[in-house]
């Protein structure tokens, strides 16, 4: 290829080109109408700054091609015919170009997913060798302020609520017998939105007076007030939120219309359940904290005053369109958990899932409560005081439908075979944590108790029980059960099982003392601590350590296995669903010909049940399992 | 040992509940009690452990006994019985944790109630949160206002706090009370305590408020009521004994120096002896002309303290973190600035 036809071919080299484009456009617009009204100075540049935080990413988008189909198609132009050439991955460039195929794009997130969670763990560990010792010695409280801020803001919005999509995004199309999402292009720009936001919230750093410095709650007015930093965070969460709305969006598609002959809703997998009322909550939440964003973006940088109290602003009005969305986020990164570790225990317990129909039944109702709950978060905030009581009430209720899917996960551990393989550890691990993070979440739903302990180390320890515990301790078991079909390798069960033990004993030991830390008095989010919370805070530091070296097991064992690895069968955990019925990793279009589906997903111990049979094979007993699978 | 494994499962639970239940409970979870709702409180959390216990005994037994009792033998590949699902086993587990978590609500809004109770004959006492202090004013007798940056509190008497904010969102704690409010620019909050321990007490704020946030703490001192009383007149009597003492030019600028220094908190943060304060959270003040003839070789004090209150990470005294105080005092009226220069050159000569 000359070098005019790479510029000009979608790919690095044209977004390497177009993001210096997008700046200077930015910086065209900001002169030209700070010009035309005669402002001064008419260069202006944390106005430039702000303009182009916007610009530079959408040329970047364009540059590397997420939108050239639809260029052509809207200009009129004749478009390219898909040939299908661009599906798959032949070499690991491959997975560095905009892709269509799910499976690629599957892989892309879940890697750059990961690449993310290593700079937020990187960053909790810079924060526990601060805390180490009360006082300041290794950051100041600005650099410190920001350390926590971003680190939640990649874990939330980079890492747990993206993994989930990537996990889904090449799990879910096999599970349903489709070849593909619904909108393959639609995917592709999903995916590409998110390094561009992960990369504006490390980039704050280096913006002056620090980065965004707030929290991820970004409350105002303080966010209102901050250096340009916060800029950086109001804008990198509208990239995370598009792509997280559009991959909703087409995973509703995907599950409404896309499913094989046969696969009705009361046979889809658990996981498939989990990610379609996961993607409810999304499209229904997430233009919240896109309001919410954009309401402080309008303060910080046109002068509107919808946080300034002396111009008659609502300065509450933030936290409820923030926990609006951000409380059902909770469950945004906490369903597809479900969905996960309902496969894998019943894959490797060799049982039904007990009460199928009610998982559903209780995935539908946590959208549905999850909804009514947002105020908990604001219990000492000066709200209207009526409203805390019937929140209370809903959060509390909320603990019946959870109640029954720890209840069902242990009726099918119950009797079965189980084999405790990797995966199966952490979704037991995972029962164990959620259970504490359950219970300390009814007891901060207690408004009295609440009042004490919010806003201090009670509720660090809270999160992470839900979030760390819970949902990464899901992803890894996602991670480990479906290795084998990613990536045709089985990897290293020895080296699993010590990450396992490692994370679950250092995790206790790093997030168990907070609970006592936080009801004895320290607040959450500081840099300096009063002297009596030393030893503790030593020994949640070092454990912290531990914790964190535990990761490089997992990551020398996905690496090592990926490229050594004794190559995998097709269905080496001899699972019933679809994906395991195809080879490792799957063919291109993932069937040679359809599937029909024949039965319920999990039909163990019912003799020579199927859930779905292909064109070559025997019907075998289908009368007989059609209706075995519902039976409650 | 009864050969039914329910049987069996209830005794490990059991034995299980028996040995963690004492242990959780006798765990010193909580700081001091201070106040009449901190026992109420943690009697609320005693009764949490008690249910939440068993209920995560119950959870681990069952795992952990299905995990031994029916882990795969080598060689296994059998599958488990195709049980799927028991319709009334499901009502029992929605039906029980309703009635449970439902008791839990009604205990805890009563303990609400009982907690936030008003009574007759309150003190007042309005808190104000800035970057990164508090300020407290009080009604003195006749009616006169009493401003204090260190929290006073007669013992055994109902206080109500009203709780302002001048700048962003902090967060007023007391956590020997155990109870909290946010502090909102632009809205009034207030909570409600019965003080019941003699002493100091932390006072903490637990809402980001900026780079001085974790600094931001401060104490209440609890004293018998003749005490505060006697406080409270003398503060209220104080303010005219230290109107200016007649004579010379300089002292009224001075006495305006120390107006500013009080009105703006400065107090909160630093230590001065001319305006009686003691914090600690930024340099001490009583020093500052040592720190300007160290630091500032050559400038003249006065230019060293003006660039410090407008520009105030300019130049930070080593040992204290930088961006921790608010740059908002460069909004401050030009007159406020030069009383506070003029004040702070001056208080080292005198002292």
């Amino acid at each position: 290829m000359t070098m005019a036809a790479r510029f000009r071919a979608p790919g690095w080299y044209r977004a390497l080109l177009a993001i210096p484009l997008g700046f200077a456009l930015a910086a065209a617009i900001d002169i030209g109408v700070r010009a035309l009204y005669g402002w001064h100075p008419i260069v202006d540049w944390t106005a430039i700054v702000t303009v182009s935080l916007i610009a530079m990413p959408l040329a970047f988008l364009v540059g590397i091609g997420c939108f050239d189909y639809w260029f052509r198609w809207a200009s009129g132009a004749p478009t390219i015919p898909e040939d299908h050439s661009g599906h798959g991955a032949r070499s690991w460039r491959d997975y560095f170009r905009v892709n269509t195929d799910h499976k690629v794009i599957g892989i892309q997130y879940i890697v750059t997913t990961f690449f993310f969670f290593i700079l937020g763990g990187v960053m909790a560990m810079l924060m526990r060798a601060e805390l180490a010792s009360p006082g300041t010695q290794f950051v100041d409280p600005n650099t410190f302020n920001g350390l926590f801020s971003v680190h939640a803001s990649l874990m939330i919005f980079l890492f747990i609520i993206p993994v989930f999509a990537g996990i889904a995004n090449y799990v879910l199309p096999l599970m349903i017998g489709a070849p593909d999402m619904a909108f393959p292009r639609l995917n592709a720009l999903s995916y590409w939105m998110l390094p561009t936001a992960g990369l504006l919230m490390i980039a704050s750093f280096l913006a002056p007076g620090g980065a965004f410095s707030t929290g991820w709650t970004a409350y105002a007015p303080l966010s209102d007030h901050m250096p340009l930093g916060q800029t950086f965070f109001n804008v990198a969460v509208q990239f995370a939120g598009a792509s997280s709305i559009a991959t909703a969006l087409n995973f509703l598609v995907t599950i409404i219309t896309m499913r094989a002959p046969g696969m009705t809703f009361w046979r889809m997998p658990l996981l498939v359940w989990a990610n379609f009322t996961t993607s409810l909550l999304v499209v229904i939440a997430t233009p919240f904290i896109a309001g919410s964003q954009f309401f402080v973006l309008f303060d910080r940088t046109l002068g509107m005053h919808f946080f300034d109290p002396g111009r008659s602003g609502d300065v509450l009005m933030y936290q409820h369109v923030f926990w609006f969305y951000s409380h059902p986020a909770v469950y945004i990164m906490m369903l597809p958990g479900f969905g996960i570790v309902s496969e894998v225990i019943s894959t490797h317990a060799r049982k039904p899932i007990f009460g199928y129909r009610m998982m559903a039944f209780s995935l539908m109702a946590i959208v549905v409560l999850g909804f009514t709950v947002w105020a908990h978060h604001m219990f000492v905030s000066g709200m209207f005081p009526w409203l805390r009581v019937p929140m209370m009430l809903t959060t509390m209720l909320i603990a019946v439908p959870t109640g029954i899917k720890i209840f069902s996960w242990l009726a099918t551990l119950w009797r079965g075979v189980i084999h405790l393989r990797t995966p199966m550890l952490f979704a037991l691990g995972f029962i164990t944590m959620f259970t504490l993070g359950g219970i300390s979440g009814i007891m901060l739903a207690v408004i009295p108790f609440d009042i004490h302990v919010s806003d201090t180390y009670f509720v660090v320890a809270h999160i992470h029980y839900v979030l760390f515990g819970g949902s990464v301790f899901t992803i890894f078991a996602g991670i480990y059960h479906w290795f084998p079909k990613m990536t045709g390798r089985m990897y290293d069960e020895g080296l699993g099982k010590i990450h396992f033990w490692l994370s679950f004993v250092f995790f206790n030991l790093t997030f168990g003392p907070m609970h006592l830390v936080g009801i004895d008095g320290m607040p959450r989010r500081v840099a300096d601590y009063a002297s009596e919370f030393a030893t503790l805070n030593a020994l949640i530091s070092i454990s912290a350590f531990i914790f964190g070296l535990s990761f490089l097991v997992f990551l020398y064992n996905m690496v090592a296995s990926w490229r050594h690895g004794p190559a995998a069968e097709g269905n080496p955990w001899r699972a019933h669903t679809l994906e395991w019925q195809v080879s490792s990793p799957p063919p291109i279009f993932n069937f040679d010909d359809v599937p029909t589906v024949v039965g319920g997903p999990y039909e163990y111990g019912v003799p020579g049940a199927v859930h779905g049979v292909f064109k070559d094979q025997e019907p075998v007993a289908a009368g007989k399992t059609a209706t075995a699978g519902v039976a409650e | 040992m009864p050969k039914s494994p329910m049987a069996r499962m209830i005794i490990y639970g059991v034995i299980a509940t028996a040995i963690l239940l004492p242990i959780s409970l006798s765990i010193d979870w909580f700081p001091h009690q201070g106040a009449a709702a901190a026992d109420k409180i943690d009697t609320l959390y005693d009764v949490l452990l008690i249910v939440s216990v068993p209920i995560f005994v119950l959870v681990m037994t069952v795992a952990i006994y299905s995990v031994i009792r029916f882990r795969a033998r080598p060689g296994d590949s059998g599958d488990g019985p195709p049980i799927h699902g028991d319709a009334r086993l499901e009502v029992v587990c929605v039906v029980i944790p309703f009635i449970l978590v439902s008791a839990l609500a009604a205990y805890a809004w009563i303990t609400l109630n009982d907690i936030e109770q008003k009574k007759k004959g309150e003190l007042v006492v309005n808190v104000t949160g800035q970057q990164f202090t508090w300020r407290y004013s009080y009604a003195g007798p006749g009616g006169k206002k009493v401003e204090s940056t260190q929290l006073y509190l007669p013992v055994n008497r109902q206080v109500k706090f009203e709780i302002h904010s001048k700048d962003v969102i902090h967060s007023f704690w007391i956590p020997d009370f155990r109870l909290k409010s946010d502090a909102v620019p632009g809205i009034t909050t207030n909570w409600r305590a019965r003080p019941t321990k003699l002493g100091v007490h932390d006072v903490v704020c637990t809402e980001l408020c900026g780079p001085g946030h974790a600094l931001m703490r401060g104490t209440v001192r609890v004293v018998p009521d003749q005490q505060f009383t006697a406080w409270l007149g003398k503060q209220a009597g104080g303010a005219v004994a230290t109107a200016p003492p007649g004579g010379g030019g300089g002292a009224p600028s001075t006495a305006l120096g120390k107006q500013a220094f009080d009105q703006n908190g400065c107090g909160g943060c630093h230590k001065l002896a001319a305006a009686g304060s003691s914090g600690t959270v930024g340099p001490d003040l009583d020093n500052v002309l040592q720190d300007a003839a160290k630091f500032a070789k050559g400038k003249p004090p006065a230019d060293y303290v003006r660039e410090s209150i407008v520009n105030p990470d300019a130049f930070v005294v080593p040992g204290f973190p930088k961006g921790t105080m608010p740059k908002t005092f460069a909004k401050l009226p030009p007159d406020q600035i030069d009383a506070l220069v003029q004040l702070l050159t001056a208080g080292g000569k005198k002292k």
